[in-house]
């Protein structure tokens, strides 16, 4: 295929256009009439001149030079990259939510909420919690809106000198993020050698002035905390909630619930298990799960229902207030409300079971030719520590790249940052035993590389369209916006 | 078998003894049983697609959407034309089942896109960089609010109260546990009562926060605003409705610091509020203060252009408790939407949206208040929303409006105690002006 490497303000040219439109057939007036001219503007936007035929092949071509799911192999650690359902597509497309508005009367949106409330009940059961909000956006704001509920459960009883957020030193980037953007102080502990929570660390930072802990289980190295119960225990015997980081919730659907193992909060990421795609970086969906009594400070509007009809609540004193603007990524909850009547009770614990026994599969196949720093069973990813023979020096990053020419996306490097040489391989339980082996062969193939040929692998990729991007440079002299 | 799983029974035998364990259960042996569930989910039993099919039109059932109304309803969220190439283009899956672009090599479409969407918001809003979504006009806002105390260090904010009720209920929610004081500036004639400002403003002011067009669908003055907000070493925030931007002087040309706002008009659908996007310009001197990814361009090791994810080093990632923002999924696809749309209305056709509007919005105007029945409840200049008041109740107005298949105004005496019985409404190019005689028709024929 011939090779594309055009931006769009390249290809425009004065005098082409893509759209059309009616003629205004209204009495027109002169603007100036309407509007001072001092409030107008003199100059017309800049933005390109395109044909329909431009716009359709210029991005038929930069979506060639995109890897997604339905391309291949993803085994993105952390990320969920699991196959997302066409039909979940097609029920988001129907004209009967694509164009509601958010303000129409209660009485003309009765299906939309209905679909809310019915999600909400699902995902309450999933994670044992008792009332779930879907109006976060991601992962990151459920996380922050849960932290939020935490102070002010605190705020509400009194409590006012919590104000410090426990977050393991394996925790996601945007734990202490979060804590920090909901005015927390972080303290962070070092997790024991197995990467899980040392009771010790735990209970030498616990106190009065602990709001709560974060955790993730299984944690960012795939493994579940087996201490679970003591530190939810520990947390509040302290008066501290314990918060759950649900990016790892697809190993342990219909097999454990957040709720059951003493989380008070937890956030669910809809675009990772609940298969709603991710779009090249969103949109997403974050709903956080409270226990009861924590429901009074859920964001509002909340979605009640009586004498079968559905309502928005926002009579909701004790309610952390808004976090979004009207009540959540919509068209991804249907999605993930779509996902979930295909799978049910049955379908969800099969995929937390087939997507544990892939990540176990692969683990036990490359640990022969990659360190392996805790030789456990894990849940559904594993996290590697580089070439067992490192000789060559080869890193993680150089074979993550090799795997690009091997037609793969690379799992995630290089976190969690308590793994030096971290490679997170999640594969996720919609692929194949066949795809499995296939990447397998292929990782193996990369640690004989490095021995033999170890330029060919410091190189990689040689088969991408474009090499290794110089980030020094983009990070240095930014250009961000195109110009003439 | 389920169609997504596709590991045989056959299969997990293989896969069973290769890893040494009888069955799949002993792989969840680590979980302790007393928090084991040990029954199955109280949910559903998983359904053909057909069963989702009858189950979900029971649901669409229960909705009436625009399709079925004609929409003369705004405030926030616009019923404007989507180009029919949007739907085909975004549907592309390599573009929708792709994850955040990590490995450049293979995301070149992704980053690509980006950087013409930065490109297009900067040249859009006149100003010199823009950052690649957030997730919405509300937490847009919020974010820019925050990177202002950054910027400044101080730790007050003034928001005007012609600015999006959503948008300052999302600001309070944030300003309330990041401890920042946020003061509220009333209003006159619908538009920021500027003495009211002048006398709130000192040196904790980290900035200040005007919407253009405002809520109530008026285009404020700014000239005046962003004199005062600079003596004072203030920073000025401006929201706007990127549609605007097809005729109206840009917020960049004002002089603004940051600029911030609902992205849903530009091609996105109205989906019950969401999945929209935010976006986020700035000046170049601000451009690493700016919360949110940035795409960048740079060169290949063969000297070929490419687009990498750069200035990380501000992100939770790598600053986790020290960085000012914990986003990290933004609103990418939302924003390839926007791109898309922007890239085929071009330069001339935005301002042929923005033009329409105008002109619909303000024959719609003069029909509805030619008899006096429906008054102006204000006097200043509006683009394509305006608020006009009657005897009547806005839910007794709307509800005979439903009737005759028409989507009326907001009610702005629901945020607004003011200005009780009005209503805030938007014409957009979409509306023909038959619609728009039926819907003074039907208003007129209200007793």
């Amino acid at each position: 295929m011939k090779e594309y490497n055009k931006l769009i303000f390249e290809i425009s040219k004065e005098g082409r256009k893509a759209y059309s439109l009616p003629s205004c057939d209204v009495p027109e007036r002169s603007i100036k009439e309407l509007i001072p001219e001092e409030l107008l503007s003199k100059k017309e936007p800049e933005l390109p001149e395109v044909s329909e035929v431009d716009v359709v092949r210029h991005f038929t071509l930069l979506s060639n030079k995109n890897y997604g799911v339905d391309t291949g192999f993803y085994p993105l650690g952390s990320c969920t990259m699991k196959y997302n359902p066409k039909i979940n597509e097609d029920i988001a497309s129907k004209a009967e939510f694509l164009n509601l508005h958010p303000y129409q009367a209660e009485e003309t949106v009765q299906g939309a909420l209905r679909l809310m409330y019915e999600l909400s009940e699902k995902l309450a059961e999933v994670t044992g919690l008792a009332n779930v909000s879907l109006q976060p956006a991601a992962g990151a704001h459920g996380e922050l809106s849960g932290l939020m509920v935490i102070k002010a459960y605190h705020e509400k009883r009194g409590d006012l000198k919590r104000t410090k957020i426990i977050v393991p030193d394996s925790a996601h980037g945007t734990n202490p993020a979060s804590a920090s953007v909901a005015g927390f102080d972080i303290v962070e502990i070092k997790s024991d050698e197995k990467g899980a929570v040392d009771i010790e660390n735990l209970k030498a930072v616990l106190s009065d002035e602990v709001a709560g802990l974060m955790l993730t289980n299984p944690s960012t190295l795939g493994l579940f905390e087996k201490n679970i119960v003591e530190i939810s225990k520990l947390v509040h015997e302290t008066g501290g909630l314990v918060y759950y980081d649900g990016a790892n919730m697809n190993a342990i659907m219909g097999k454990a619930r957040p709720g059951d193992m003493g989380f008070d909060v937890c956030h669910i990421n809809l675009h990772k298990t609940f298969s709603t795609p991710h779009g090249g970086g969103g949109p997403g969906s974050g709903p956080i799960g409270v226990r009861k009594d924590l429901i009074e400070f859920l964001p509002k509007p909340v979605v009640v229902k009586s004498d079968e009809k559905y309502y928005l609540d926002y009579d909701r004193p004790y309610s952390i207030g808004k976090v979004k603007s009207f009540y959540g990524n919509f068209g991804v909850l249907v999605k993930a409300f779509s996902y979930i009547l295909t799978m049910g009770a049955e379908g969800l614990k099969e995929a937390s079971e087939i997507a544990v026994l892939n990540a176990n599969y692969i683990k036990v196949k490359l640990k022969e030719y990659y360190k392996l720093p805790i030789d456990d069973i894990c849940k559904h990813e594993v996290v590697l520590d580089g070439l067992k023979d490192d000789e060559n020096h080869i890193t993680t990053l150089d074979v993550a790249k090799r795997l690009l020419d091997y037609g793969y996306h690379p799992p995630t490097i290089y976190f969690p940052l308590i793994i030096h040489e971290a490679l997170m391989i999640e594969p996720t339980e919609t692929e194949k035993l066949e795809t499995l082996d296939e990447f397998i062969n292929a990782m193996i193939k990369i640690a004989e590389e490095a021995k033999e040929n170890p330029e060919l692998v410091k190189s990689a990729p040689h088969s991408t369209y474009i090499k290794r991007l110089d980030e020094v440079k983009a990070a240095r002299t930014p250009v961000v916006k195109w110009s003439k | 078998m389920n169609p997504y799983l596709p590991i045989t029974a056959e299969d997990k035998d293989i896969m069973l003894k290769a890893i040494g364990v009888n069955s799949v259960d002993d792989l969840f042996e680590d979980i302790p049983k007393e928090v084991r569930l040990g029954r199955s989910l109280n949910i559903n039993n998983g359904m053909s697609e057909l069963e989702v099919e009858a189950y979900i039109k029971k649901i669409t059932n229960l909705n009436k959407s625009c399709d079925d109304l004609v929409c003369f309803l705004g405030a926030g969220a616009y019923d404007h034309y989507i180009p029919s190439i949007i739907k085909h283009l975004v549907s592309r899956s390599e573009f929708y089942t792709a994850y955040t672009p990590y490995q450049a090599e293979i995301s070149q479409g992704t980053l690509q896109a980006i950087f013409e969407y930065q490109t297009m918001i900067a040249n859009l809003t006149g100003m010199d960089v823009a950052n690649a979504s957030m997730y919405d006009g509300a937490t847009a806002c919020a974010e820019a609010a925050q990177m202002a105390v950054d910027i400044t260090r101080r730790k007050s904010i003034i928001i005007s109260k012609t600015v999006h009720p959503e948008t300052r209920k999302v600001l309070e929610t944030y300003s309330r546990f990041k401890k920042l004081n946020l003061i509220e500036i009333d209003e006159a004639d619908g538009v920021t009562y500027i003495d009211k400002l002048k006398v709130e403003l000192n040196k904790d002011i980290a900035a200040v926060i005007i919407q253009t067009p405002n809520f109530f669908g008026i285009i404020e003055e700014l000239s005046e605003v962003e004199k005062l907000v600079h003596q004072n070493k203030s920073l000025l925030i401006v929201a706007c409705d990127p549609i605007s931007l097809g005729i109206l002087k840009s917020p960049g040309e004002y002089g603004a610091d940051i600029v911030v706002g609902e992205g849903q008009s530009l091609g996105n659908n109205l989906n019950y509020g969401g999945p929209y996007l935010g976006f986020l310009a700035t000046t170049n001197k601000n451009l690493r203060k700016m919360p949110g990814r940035i795409v960048g361009e740079t060169i290949d090791t063969e000297g070929k252009r490419g687009f990498v994810l750069t200035l990380q080093a501000r992100e939770q990632h790598i600053r986790r408790e020290k960085a000012s923002s914990n986003i990290c999924s933004n609103q990418g696809l939302n924003a390839l939407i926007s791109l898309i749309y922007l890239t085929t209305l071009g330069k001339k056709g935005i301002k042929e949206v923005a033009e329409q509007s105008l002109q619909k919005a303000h024959y719609a105007f003069n029909e509805l208040t030619k008899s006096g029945k429906y008054k102006a409840a204000f006097t200043k200049p509006f683009f394509k929303e305006f608020v006009v008041t009657s005897s009547n109740s806005v839910e007794d107005v709307n509800k005979v409006l439903l009737q005759n298949k028409i989507l009326g105004g907001y009610d702005i005496g629901k945020e607004y105690p003011l200005y009780k019985n009005s209503m805030l409404i938007c014409v957009t190019e979409k509306r023909t002006k038959d619609e728009i005689d039926k819907l003074a028709g039907v208003l007129e024929g209200i007793k």
